[in-house]
């Protein structure tokens, strides 16, 4: 190959350059998430293993045997959280700054009352003197469905910062790959929702 | 290679060291049917290993040697990179070897497993075994009998210790006798020995449990059923207490890390095993007593262990009365 | 306990004399270095060119130098245990009491594995991955410099425990019940468990790095195929990290909450599972050692097909080879506690599978003797690593799949015998494998070669001492000899005790070596000047940038046909063509945002540690604000404009001038 076209070569990859950082970035986004699923994973495996071990405190059935609609609800205000997300991404591809904001402010809110029903329902079992440091069956469930609660609200404060972005900045390539990033991550947070559901409260109320 | 002698003499010198010292090297002089057929599993693992390990090594040399930048002589093919031929041999050769391993290793682990009983016409002695910070307290339950830092069994008859920790993860280990199994707080572990010939053996924690570790030592004395009844006979006619769980307790020493919490507790390291002890009656269930400590499910016994506590603490106070009373 | 200053007080400074002697070293080395620097005026230079770097080439120098300090103190800890051990025969207490002795060895593990070995592979990393793949940096620099930083927190963290508080006493892997708040009441695991979480992040965040950078990054034309094995091994170590790092974290988060908030992941009541810990960390534990000797694995490669002229042997099977070990890596990690009691079968299934990885292993120690046969081998300081390499490892090699036979293990298990047998792979495999990387890619980190004789010496010293050191161990493990003993009273252990000894003061001598040949090298630099930027008619691509490589290491992105590309370049006549024309190049600029990230982390570490609560917050709500207030930044990067390198690349072509006339 001639150096000639090598500098016109150069000069393509050049303006790719851009494109490949949203893909490079989303992608690498996407890896992290991976490892956060094996993060996730151990703790399942915590659960797994601990879930039997009650002490003296009450068992999975006895805590949410009567309570799996509130859990119900929970699900469903994330679930459409997700959806409402997707309604956000799809006003993004069309430029249409003032929907992406208000579909996120809508997202915001659903995740947020999935985040305040939780914080309810674990103080009221802390109340009932059900807190984490009764057994190992609760240590395990509070930090599981904790640190999934914990990931829902950080990435509800990541929604509010990218909302003052989009506002300041416009939907510019920064900010739509940030907005790509912050999909996969609610996205992977509602899967993560679907294993706790199943794992923590149906199968532990049906043993 | 220019100075192959600075690597081969310290192996040597290893050579000559092992060929003196046959008998402390405890796991190839094993006393024990089963320390033996161990011992000749690592012999045929080595044995097998040293056909790949040995062309191995001996092509290092040879091969640096006759391909030497200064060795003109010496064919050169700068190119060549690929055999099928040596492919097939560097994949297939260790594939057999680990086949026969792996089948090896299938058999023994269930032939030497710890919780497999030892086949005998005479009836296994059940040994009871608890580690404690930082000592080994043993149970007898047929003979009634126990001891803190004593082993003692009948030479020819298999023994099933039952071994749980009241602290710490530990390991009981005799090692002229055999392998090792964890002691675990609240778990029930089970290791089956047998001396096949009369001798002290030592014993050992082999998992890190703390400042104290080191000095879980302990002797096992394999002897003949006379020296055996007659030891016996000796610990229910010594001077001790009954081992029920205040006494049991009382034994515990102080446990925790941290240089800071150990001046706080003005606690003074000794580097002695704890003395051997003799308990000529020992409270039945002691030895679940110590499990259920940890035990999941329970509900009574907190208050049991919280009884013996308080029981063993008051003896420590009477016991401390009388001596500064008594000078 | 108090509201300011948590569980911190004047009590927390040691008063032990060994260490307070340690303490003032420290501080006058301290000062010497800070007072150099402020007297030369270097802090400036140091912070733009040096700590707010994203340049991959300076933060693996960084690392280097990093990871050297800590191989000095993780190896002052080594030779106080073996004089430890050398002292205390007879039941005696030698000159160490237990609960010091105790923390030595945890922080001896903890050091060499996370803060050495872990810190020089990801040095080499740095420095080779990108220019072997014909990239300008890694995919995300910033997070580079982060994970830099990171890592220096954890390393400081193992530091100050030593001068405030306490460091963990529970060996360097801190199985529960001992290291949970019952038995460990103090800051010691505390500062194990922040020094780790940090640096872990740290490690995760380079993993996803390297990932994407080798996955998305590569030179047109170099498939998968085509990779330099370095950089092969350096894409699976990358998803090795990503798979099981964060396991680590989630073990030690569960490990915190027990610790902190009274939970029962691993108590010994309450339904606690130390088991499960065991398990877990486990999990994490065995794929880093991996983790660790895959790279030393590609340096070989790399080394033994330089040295001997020769092309590596059987290219596709050492990639096969590598995959399986990766693979394979995650269904053995029961072979490290066979005692604990899991029944025949489970022990059969993971013991086989242990010997299974055996068989790469193996092909690739066979690949690198057919790549010496029939070369023209130099034996160069790298080349006699290597050398050393494949004797010691694969007697290492051999032991380990002793030790992977169950029965087997329930005798030597936790033993000298294994203290030997991983001495043994992680000495013989990962750091004569650092070194021959180090000594290899030297010249092309700062553009002179090393000393070969005091290189030699080095070498001499680290492999008899080496065997000294180990090869006794072995016997003792068969002797009956546990591990983590700090007194014994067997008479028959002695003589090897000793001669263990000698052979730390062996490996004393070989580091000694190695800091004078840094001197001397320094010192004859110019006569050592590396100006062809191929010191050793390498094969791979790194090789065809200057020593130093340009800060954006290629003028034009290269075009790959082959495996070795440099090689075939420099066969075909078409190495070091001037181009016609130059490009602008789009560079990422410094920043100051990792190292401020890193600083409020320590601080929120350190508070943990001592119950300081509002600097905690402090600390955490800092540490997220520095990471939103980067996202905010949009001065991130820069053009460097076709002149600016054209210069810089005529300057090159002089200096190859140059060495042709003079060669």
């Amino acid at each position: 190959m001639s150096e000639l076209t090598h500098q016109q070569h150069d000069h393509a990859h050049g303006h790719e350059h851009h494109h490949d950082d949203t893909e490079i970035t989303v992608f690498g986004f996407w890896t992290y998430l991976m490892s956060d699923l094996i993060l996730f994973t151990s703790l399942f495996i915590a659960f797994a293993v601990l879930h039997p071990h009650v002490a003296d405190g009450p068992s999975a059935k006895d805590l949410f045997g009567e309570t799996l609609d509130y859990v119900l609800i929970e699900t469903f205000l994330l679930l459409i959280s997700s959806f409402t997300f997707g309604l956000a991404m799809l006003a993004s591809y069309k430029q249409k700054k003032q929907q992406v904001i208000g579909w996120l402010i809508v997202t915001f809110l659903f995740g947020a009352g999935f985040v305040g029903m939780e914080i309810n329902e674990f103080s009221h079992l802390v109340h009932e003197g059900y807190g984490p440091d009764r057994s190992a069956f609760l240590s395990s469930f509070f930090s599981l469905v904790g640190t999934h609660g914990l990931h829902v609200s950080s990435g509800l404060i990541w929604m509010t910062l990218l909302i003052v972005q989009i506002s300041k900045f416009g939907l510019t390539t920064n900010v739509t790959r940030r907005l790509a990033c912050l999909s996969l991550f609610w996205h992977f947070l509602d899967i993560v929702w679907i294993l706790v559901f199943s794992v923590v409260y149906l199968l532990g109320v049906s043993s | 290679m220019r100075k192959p002698l600075l690597v081969t003499l310290p192996l040597l010198a290893m050579a000559a060291l092992l060929t003196g010292c046959g008998s402390d090297i405890v796991t190839f002089d094993s006393k024990g049917q089963i320390g033996i057929e161990q011992r000749d599993l690592i012999i045929l693992s080595f044995a097998l290993m040293l056909l790949v390990v040995i062309p191995a090594i001996f092509m290092t040399f040879w091969f640096g040697w006759k391909y030497r930048e200064s060795n003109q002589e010496a064919e050169y093919r700068p190119n060549w990179s690929h055999s099928t031929k040596i492919e097939v041999v560097v994949w297939g050769v260790p594939c057999i070897i680990i086949a026969i391993l792996a089948w090896v290793t299938y058999v023994t682990c269930h032939s030497l497993d710890p919780f497999k009983k030892i086949e005998s016409d005479k009836p296994a002695l059940e040994v009871q075994v608890i580690a404690q910070p930082y000592k080994w307290t043993f149970i007898y339950p047929e003979e009634g009998i126990a001891t803190v830092n004593e082993v003692y069994m009948p030479v020819n008859r298999p023994v099933t210790f039952s071994i749980t920790s009241d602290f710490s993860m530990n390991a009981f280990h005799i090692p002229q006798l055999g392998g090792m199994i964890y002691a675990m707080a609240g778990m029930r572990s089970q290791l089956n020995l047998i001396a096949n010939e009369a001798g002290v053996f030592n014993g050992l924690s082999a998992n890190y449990a703390g400042h104290g570790f080191s000095r879980m030592r302990f002797k096992a004395h394999a002897v003949s059923d006379e020296e055996y009844s007659a030891w016996v006979r000796q610990v229910k006619a010594s001077a001790g207490k009954t081992l029920d769980p205040a006494t049991y307790e009382s034994l515990r020493e102080y446990a925790l890390q941290g240089v800071a919490e150990a001046h706080a507790a003005d606690h003074h390291e000794s580097l002695e095993s704890a003395p051997v002890q003799y308990f000529p009656a020992v409270a039945p269930d002691l030895f679940k007593y110590v499990l259920d400590k940890y035990m999941a499910a329970n509900h009574g016994d907190h208050a049991e262990h919280a009884k013996a506590e308080h029981a063993a603490h008051e003896a420590n106070n009477a016991a401390a009365h009388a001596a500064a009373g008594g000078h | 306990m108090d509201m300011l200053l948590g569980k911190l007080s004047w009590a927390a400074i040691p008063t032990d004399p060994i260490v307070l002697v340690t303490m003032a070293a420290m501080a006058l080395g301290g000062i010497a270095v800070f007072g150099a620097l402020t007297y030369f005026k270097l802090w400036g230079y140091l912070w733009k060119e040096w700590f707010t770097t994203i340049d991959h080439k300076k933060i693996g120098i960084m690392y280097v130098i990093v990871s050297m300090i800590m191989l000095l103190r993780g190896f002052a800890d080594a030779i106080m245990m073996r004089l430890q051990l050398a002292l205390a025969a007879g039941g005696g207490e030698g000159y160490l009491h237990p609960q010091h002795y105790d923390q030595i060895f945890t922080a001896h593990g903890v050091i060499m594995i996370f803060f050495v070995a872990m810190g020089l592979v990801v040095a080499l990393m740095n420095i080779v991955v990108p220019l072997q793949i014909g990239a300008r940096d890694v995919a995300f620099p910033m997070l580079n410099n982060v994970s830099f930083w990171l890592f220096v927190a954890g390393a400081g963290f193992v530091m100050i425990s030593l001068v405030l508080g306490e460091f963990a006493a529970t060996g360097w892997l801190a199985y529960p019940p001992l290291s949970g708040i019952e038995f460990s009441p103090g800051v010691g695991v505390d500062y194990y468990i922040w020094a780790l979480q940090i640096s872990g992040l740290g490690t995760l965040l380079t993993g996803v790095n390297f990932f994407v950078t080798i996955m998305k990054m590569r030179a047109p034309g170099m498939t998968l195929m085509k990779m330099p094995i370095f950089t092969w091994t350096a894409l699976c170590t990358a998803i090795l990290i990503i798979a099981v790092f964060p396991v680590l974290t989630g073990t030690l988060a569960m490990l915190t909450a027990d610790r902190y908030l009274g939970m029962h992941f691993f108590t010994n009541e309450a339904g606690g599972s130390p088991m499960l810990y065991i398990n877990l960390i486990w999990t994490w534990g065995h794929p880093e050692v991996y983790i660790l000797v895959l790279p030393a694995f590609g340096v070989f490669s790399e080394v033994v097909a330089t040295f001997s002229r020769k092309p590596l042997f059987g290219y596709k099977s050492m990639v096969y080879a590598t995959v399986s070990i990766t693979v394979l890596s995650f269904l053995v990690w029961l072979h490290h506690f066979f005692t604990m009691g899991a029944g025949p079968s489970v022990n059969a299934f993971f013991g086989i599978m242990t010997m299974v990885i055996a068989i790469p292993t193996g092909v690739k120690i066979f690949s690198w003797l057919f790549t010496m046969y029939k070369g023209r081998i130099r034996f160069t300081v790298p080349m006699l690593w290597t050398m050393g390499f494949l004797v010691t490892f694969t007697i290492g090699g051999m032991t380990g799949v002793l030790l992977a036979v169950p029965p087997a293990d329930f005798v030597v298990h936790n033993s000298l015998f294994l203290i030997a047998h991983f001495h043994n792979v992680i000495i013989g495999g990962v750091v004569f494998g650092m070194f021959a990387g180090l000594t290899y890619w030297f010249p092309k980190m700062f553009g002179f070669t090393l000393n070969e004789t005091w290189g030699r010496r080095s070498f001499w010293f680290w492999l008899t001492g080496f065997y000294f050191a180990f090869m006794p161990l072995y016997v003792l493990g068969f002797m009956g000899m546990t591990r983590r003993l700090n007194t014994y009273n067997n008479p028959a252990w002695d003589p090897y005790l000793n001669v263990a000894f000698f052979g730390a003061v062996l490996i004393a001598l070989g580091i000694l070596c190695t800091l004078i040949q840094i001197a001397v090298s320094i010192r004859d630099r110019k006569q050592n000047a590396d100006v062809t930027g191929d010191p050793w008619d390498g094969r791979t691509l790194e090789w065809a940038t200057s020593s130093p490589a340009p800060y954006y290491n290629f003028a034009h992105t290269p075009h790959v046909h082959e495996i070795d590309a440099f090689w075939e370049d420099k066969q075909a006549g078409r190495a070091y063509r001037k181009p016609a024309g130059y490009a602008p190049i789009h560079m990422p600029k410094n920043r100051v945002e990792g190292i401020v990230l890193a600083f409020f982390i320590s601080a929120f570490g350190f508070a943990m540690v001592w119950h300081i609560w509002w600097l905690a917050a402090g600390g955490l709500l800092a540490s997220i604000a520095t990471f939103i207030a980067l996202t905010f930044n949009t001065d991130v990067d820069y053009h460097i404009q076709p002149d600016e390198v054209e210069k810089v690349e005529n300057e090159r072509y002089a200096q190859l001038e140059n060495a042709k006339g003079r060669g």
